[in-house]
């Protein structure tokens, strides 16, 4: 799954290294937030261990063995974020130094496998153990389906990745210029070997040192209690009230800050009423926000059929009864904001009150 | 399969990774082109190659920039032999029997149809197989050729000076010296557990003695995170992070630099 030096185009690259730098700085931040001085020494040998288990053989059925690459086990005991690190130094320092993986495709590597498959992983256990004992055999089974899964995930953006260079990509004569196998063809090529045996690779080792883990050393799998003395491995998952308070205020002041809108100049291109295109005054200003580029003379008629479906209750994000547009456009933001809320709220108690029917029964 | 074949190919594995670094080691100290340079120059100047083979979308551009691989590789004391064991053979066994299937699969001009099968290359196909494997060749040996010839920490000096975090550069140079001493960790943990072995393993067995080997090496890795950290305490980290960068840049340095951003951008010119 290490994408060699070759095989994404540039602006791929470019784009895989900017989301995976996202990802980077999140975690950073927050590890570091988290952990203070501690984050460094705990990531830099976890990231160590994490190169150690990719050099392992598993052995699978059939005779034949698999590489693991140990980010649903990082992902368990250190929580996605510092799998995320964990995984992406473990990465650099197989490209960089072992030459496993290419340097213009770290980004993309990195963005795959750790933070694709620590997500996905940590998901996917998080969702199967839910609150589960310990030691229960329940925790075994989340692990190695979430092994599985985190792999498969991480498989399928590679492959997707891979898959888009021939369309995107390719000279005059059609010759692809990077991976030369379309959409149609890198899924399932890549597909087949990750379904079969990278994953059962993967859901073996991670399987088997979660039922390790819960006999030797299941502090570990707590992230808390003595594990957070030794080492405080439970930060690394809980402690979002900072970032949460942090997210309210942000969204409080773009509530405030939405009258802004109306300081723009000109039409939004593109949200165009039938009304407008009706309008003369309208039609002048469409077309100077299009170069020049008149509106047709006659509405189209799917327009004019579909505006009719649906009237908006705040039309113009100002209700009928409010005067000053910037009163408008506040009462919409609370409104909109207020929505969200509620069908959060609702589907938070739907799945609340799902689950404590799952446990009853 | 030999009875023991997974722990063992698992050691041979952890041998290839200590040659692999000692080879370095060897290489890096030996004098040679690259390594009167500063490091930042060969990071830099070897980069812009490896970017310019990628952006590269001529076949003659893309061989010329492996050619100058080669003499760099010469230049700085690196066997081409060893280059061909390390990297060319292995990329042409990995990437080639990726990149095969597309001399018959990329739609095309038709050049050759395989007596007795129904399979034709296409011009589009060999173009785009040779493009993909030479421009995988000719990165796979730059990189090498810098990571040979540059011990790891000037790299990491190197990285630094770009400005790449403090915390970034010290995990990395953390993780790489942990990650030997893990390695010799987890050697003496199979070598112990191959030496008390007398019967065959099932399939089953060997995974639950990988998984076992893995989750006691996390064990010991957390504790060792937890010692790690109390020693660096104890010469008072305090979290900040402060790396010394002394490398000081010559006239021939200069020189260098403009030589490889000269050759970089060329051929990106020229190739594209």
């Amino acid at each position: 799954m290490h994408i060699p030096d070759g095989y994404l185009s540039p602006s791929t690259c470019v784009v895989l290294y900017a989301l995976s730098a996202s990802g980077w700085y999140s975690s950073l931040k927050r590890i570091k937030r988290l952990l203070a001085t501690r984050a460094i020494p705990l990531i830099s040998v976890f990231a160590a261990f994490a190169f150690v288990v990719m050099m392992f053989n598993v052995p699978l059925p059939g005779g034949t063995t698999g590489h693991a690459v140990g980010v649903t086990v990082a992902a368990i005991v250190l929580g996605p974020w510092g799998s995320i690190l964990a995984i992406s130094i473990a990465l650099a320092i197989q490209a960089l130094f072992f030459g496993d993986g290419g340097i213009t495709t770290l980004g993309a590597n990195c963005f795959n496998m750790a933070i694709v498959g620590s997500f996905v992983a940590y998901s996917v256990y998080r969702i199967i153990a839910a609150k589960s004992e310990l030691s229960a055999r329940r925790r075994v089974l989340a692990a190695a389906i979430a092994g599985y899964v985190s792999i498969n995930a991480s498989a399928l953006v590679t492959a997707f990745e891979v898959g888009i260079q021939p369309t995107l990509f390719h000279d005059a004569n059609g010759s692809p210029l990077y991976a030369p196998y379309p959409l149609h063809i890198a899924i399932p090529a890549m597909m087949i070997g990750h379904l079969t045996f990278a994953g059962l690779a993967e859901a073996a080792i991670s399987a088997g040192m979660v039922s390790y883990l819960q006999r030797a050393d299941p502090g570990l799998l707590r992230g808390g209690g003595e594990t957070a003395e030794r080492m405080p491995l439970a930060a690394l998952t809980s402690g979002t009230q900072p970032s949460e308070r942090r997210l309210w205020l942000t969204v409080a002041l773009l509530m405030f800050l939405t009258p802004i809108g109306i300081l723009a100049a000109g039409t939004a291109w593109g949200e165009w009423s039938s009304a407008d295109l009706a309008n003369p005054q309208a039609r002048a200003q469409i077309a100077s926000a299009s170069h020049g580029q008149a509106p047709p003379v006659a509405i189209p008629s799917g327009i004019q059929k579909l505006s009719a479906l649906w009237t908006a209750p705040f039309p113009g994000y100002a209700p009928f009864f409010i005067k000053r547009p910037e009163f408008g456009y506040l009462l919409s933001a609370l409104f909109g904001v207020g929505l969200l809320l509620l069908a959060s709220f609702a589907a938070t108690s739907l799945g609340r009150t799902w689950r404590k029917r799952e446990s009853r029964s | 399969m030999s009875r023991h074949s997974f722990i063992e190919s698992t050691l041979r594995g952890f041998s290839r990774a200590f040659s692999n670094a000692l080879a370095s080691e060897h290489v890096a100290n030996q004098p040679g082109l690259l390594q009167q340079f500063d490091p930042r120059v060969r990071v830099i100047g070897m980069l812009a190659l490896v970017i310019a083979v990628v952006i590269c979308r001529r076949l003659a551009v893309i061989t010329a920039l492996l050619l100058l691989a080669m003499v760099i590789a010469i230049a700085s004391r690196v066997s081409l032999a060893s280059l061909a064991k390390r990297v060319w053979l292995v990329v042409l066994g990995f990437t080639g029997i990726i990149a095969l299937p597309a001399l018959f699969t990329v739609p095309g001009k038709p050049i050759w149809s395989v007596p007795a099968l129904s399979l034709t290359i296409s011009a589009q196909g060999l173009r785009s197989c040779v493009l993909l494997v030479l421009r995988v060749e000719t990165a796979v040996t730059l990189t090498t050729v810098l990571v040979l010839a540059t011990p790891w920490m000037h790299i990491l000096k190197a990285l630094r000076s770009f400005h790449l975090p403090a915390d970034a550069v010290t995990m990395l140079a953390m993780t790489h010296r942990y990650v030997f001493l893990l390695i010799e960790t987890a050697n003496q943990m199979f070598e112990s557990r191959e030496s008390r072995m007398v019967g065959v393993m099932s399939a089953s067995a060997q995974r639950r003695v990988a998984a076992r080997t893995a989750g006691l090496l996390l064990s010991k890795s957390v504790e060792l995170s937890h010692e790690v950290y109390l020693a660096m305490l104890s010469r008072g980290f305090r979290g900040d992070v402060r790396l010394l960068t002394g490398f000081r840049m010559k006239f021939y340095d200069y020189a260098a630099l403009s030589a490889f951003l000269f050759a970089g951008g060329a051929a990106a010119w020229m190739g594209r």
